[in-house]
């Protein structure tokens, strides 16, 4: 499905003289890679809402940031705090500015052993073995034009490998601060997680745009989770209110994995967060929840497909989304039970409160079944702010603002009640207040 | 301290209450009986704000303030409180947050400080003690799951902490049985005081043998149709509304 469209040119167009300067230039498998990736991609060209999975999402903002020659260079920063969300020495922290790593911002001492954390660009450089085999594990460029884009064009990003067994006692911070204020430019961040038969991590990623400037992101996730691996993955999407971020994450879960997924969604003019999960042995487990909170005239896109293709697979999913304004939200949550999934057990559910009449949900549920004997359940529900409830509290004295405020957190409570990781409910409770506060 | 003068109400268009006059003394308990659809719901949502009803003549000053201007949440400021007939439930806030919110709110309208935790706790402890109720409902959501018995002790539970001058009581008997009945009487038993007053709106005599009025009001048709002392509860528990119903119409 060839797309002449004006978004895809400007990469296109770009990738021979940026070749040279990308990271592994000189690791042959890694620029047969990027050229693979390429064809694939100027093939297809950007998504456009002609595809079925983008027919609520139109990338067409990304003209209006005028891309030029300079956007895919690297636009530095100067950033001389990480805006770290816990407090220093209780974290591993790990900081790119403007998709590039800084080292002097993170802090990774003390890893354990079996522990591999750095940056991609550089690894390239010094275990390019190890970043082969990670890359190697996923196959999204056919079919999937912005994971093909961002391997033609990523430059750097998370490298995290936990060997069998190890496991990670305190929390990664994962941060990517932005800011377009020296121009403005499209980074494709890659984010490559492997954790071994047994191990263990917790990620707290937050996304966190610095000014009002527009600039583009476009992550690429590879998650690998070996035999009993379990990663807890919970972000915040905070990118600053002009940016375009779109983040397609490509899960391969093994037997008794489990993944914990959160994903608070705040900010950016128009994002996508795009999760697709392989269940592909028995016990494999994975929970994708999050809540997403917009106004002005902001767009989200939520989209999940969960393959179930072993038997005794399960997943569970709980989003909330509140849409203020003329926001527009999308939740796309499809579940495929295989032939010989039996006793899969799928839960999925979404919520929406709408605060005014012009803000949109459009939501799609699908439940592809072709397994007999399964579990599989799927709620979607949008409505305004209860008005009993409402008139109740503000009936004890509460203002009709506090009474809203106090409602609509209950309301995303529920979701935030899913992060496994109990101890960082309250930073989630916490950015949720800071919204309504706004 | 309440007079209501000349009230008339409407839902949907549709004259609900048709010229109420009813004055409030401060240690008075009066109480509103009167058949179902009689406007006796109604009265009590146009004193306390609810959405919907349209007030199409006549006032409501309470402390010589029109509180028909008022939002809601003013009127509470002002010392008005509502027990519900149908306590709502509120997932996920718990009855402390919900509290401690609510009293803060009242006192920042009042122009007094507001408590810290420590402070709230310490009111809390005094007030379930005084009322006897467990301590066990403040973790958990706002009535969520609660008994209708629990529900309606917590909404006096409520009042016991806003401290109220003027509470009305919806209804508040329907659906308690005897011990539940007797508890949440007892409980606005205890909150009277020469200071304030009360407003029973109910169908059945029952719940007066425990909160004996002052005075009783037969409201009919959204009129009161006749007003006495406590005897006149009596009388209607033996002879029904009929001869009022005939009599409105």
């Amino acid at each position: 499905m060839k797309q002449d469209n004006a978004m895809t040119t400007p990469f296109v167009d770009q990738y021979d003289s940026l070749k040279p300067e990308l990271p592994g230039s000189a690791l042959p498998w890694m620029t047969a890679l990027r050229d693979r990736a390429m064809d694939a991609f100027s093939a297809s060209g950007l998504p456009t809402q002609r595809r079925e999975s983008w027919k609520y999402t139109n990338l067409r903002n990304l003209t209006q940031l005028e891309l030029d020659g300079q956007s895919l260079a690297p636009r530095p920063v100067s950033i001389d705090r990480a805006p770290s969300l816990l407090p220093d020495g209780s974290a591993y922290r790990i900081v790119f500015v403007n998709g590039d790593f800084r080292a002097d911002l993170s802090d990774l001492a003390d890893l354990p052993a079996g522990a591999v954390i750095g940056g991609v660009a550089a690894l390239s450089e010094d275990e390019p073995e190890c970043v082969e085999r990670l890359l190697a594990q996923h196959k999204g460029i056919e079919d999937q034009p912005l994971v093909a884009l961002n391997t033609a064009l990523m430059r750097d990003g998370l490298l995290l490998q936990l060997d069998a067994g190890c496991k990670l006692e305190r929390v990664l911070e994962v941060i990517h601060v932005n800011s377009a204020q020296n121009g403005v430019f499209a980074h494709n961040a890659r984010n490559l997680i492997s954790l071994g038969a047994g191990s263990e991590a917790t990620i707290l990623e937050h996304h966190l745009g610095l000014d009002d400037s527009a600039y583009y992101i476009n992550a690429a996730n590879d998650v690998t989770l070996d035999e009993d691996a379990t990663l807890r993955h919970y972000r915040i999407q905070a990118e600053g209110k002009n940016a375009v971020h779109t983040s397609t994450t490509n899960g391969e879960l093994a037997g008794n994995s489990f993944y914990d997924g959160y994903t608070l969604s705040v900010g950016a003019a128009l994002s996508r967060n795009e999760t697709k999960m392989n269940l592909t042995a028995e016990g494999a487990n994975c929970h994708l929840n999050g809540g997403y909170l917009m106004r002005s005239q902001q767009h989200c896109d939520t989209t999940t497909v969960v393959e179930h293709l072993a038997p005794q697979t399960s997943c569970r999913e709980v989003f909330k989304g509140v849409l203020d304004g003329r926001s527009r939200g999308v939740f796309q949550g499809r579940i495929v039970v295989r032939p010989n999934a039996q006793q899969t057990d799928g839960h999925q559910l979404n919520k929406v409160l709408l605060l005014t009449d012009t803000a949109e949900i459009n939501a799609k549920p699908e439940l592809e079944i072709y397994a007999d004997d399964v579990k599989c359940s799927h709620g979607c529900s949008a409505g305004e702010v209860d008005h009993d409830a409402l008139f109740y509290l503000r009936s004890r004295g509460l203002s009709e603002t506090s009474a809203k405020a106090l409602l609509i957190q209950a309301f995303l409570a529920e979701s935030v009640s899913e992060i496994g990781a109990v101890e960082l409910q309250d930073l989630f409770l916490e950015k949720i207040s800071d919204w309504l506060a706004v | 301290m309440l007079e209501i003068k000349n009230l008339h109400a409407s839902v949907e268009d549709k004259p609900i209450l048709r010229g109420i006059d009813l004055t409030i003394q401060p240690g008075e308990v009066h109480a509103i009986m009167g058949p179902n659809g009689s406007g006796k719901s109604t009265l009590a949502h146009v004193m306390t704000g609810r959405d919907g009803y349209e007030v199409t003549e006549g006032e409501v000053l309470y402390r010589g303030k029109n509180i028909l201007e008022m939002a809601p949440e003013e009127r509470a400021g002002e010392g008005l409180f509502l027990a519900f007939q149908y306590p709502v439930e509120i997932p996920g806030v718990t009855n402390t947050t919900f509290m401690k919110e609510a009293l803060n709110s009242i006192r920042r309208y009042r122009g007094e400080d507001e408590l810290d935790a420590m402070q709230f706790m310490k009111v809390i402890r005094e007030k379930t003690k005084q009322l006897g109720v467990s301590s066990d409902m403040l973790k958990r959501a706002v009535n969520v799951g609660f008994s209708g018995g629990e529900k309606k002790r917590n909404d006096i539970l409520q009042m016991a902490v806003l401290e109220p001058t003027l509470a009305i009581l919806d209804e508040t008997d329907s659906g308690l049985d005897i011990d539940a009945l007797k508890t949440v009487a007892d409980g606005v038993n205890l909150l009277r005081s020469p200071e304030n007053a009360t407003l029973v709106i109910t169908h059945y005599q029952r719940l007066l043998d425990y909160i004996v009025p002052d005075f009783v009001h037969v409201l009919a048709s959204g009129r009161i149709v006749k007003s006495g002392d406590k005897t006149l509860a009596q009388e209607l528990e033996k002879k029904g509304y009929a001869e009022f119903t005939g009599q409105a119409a």
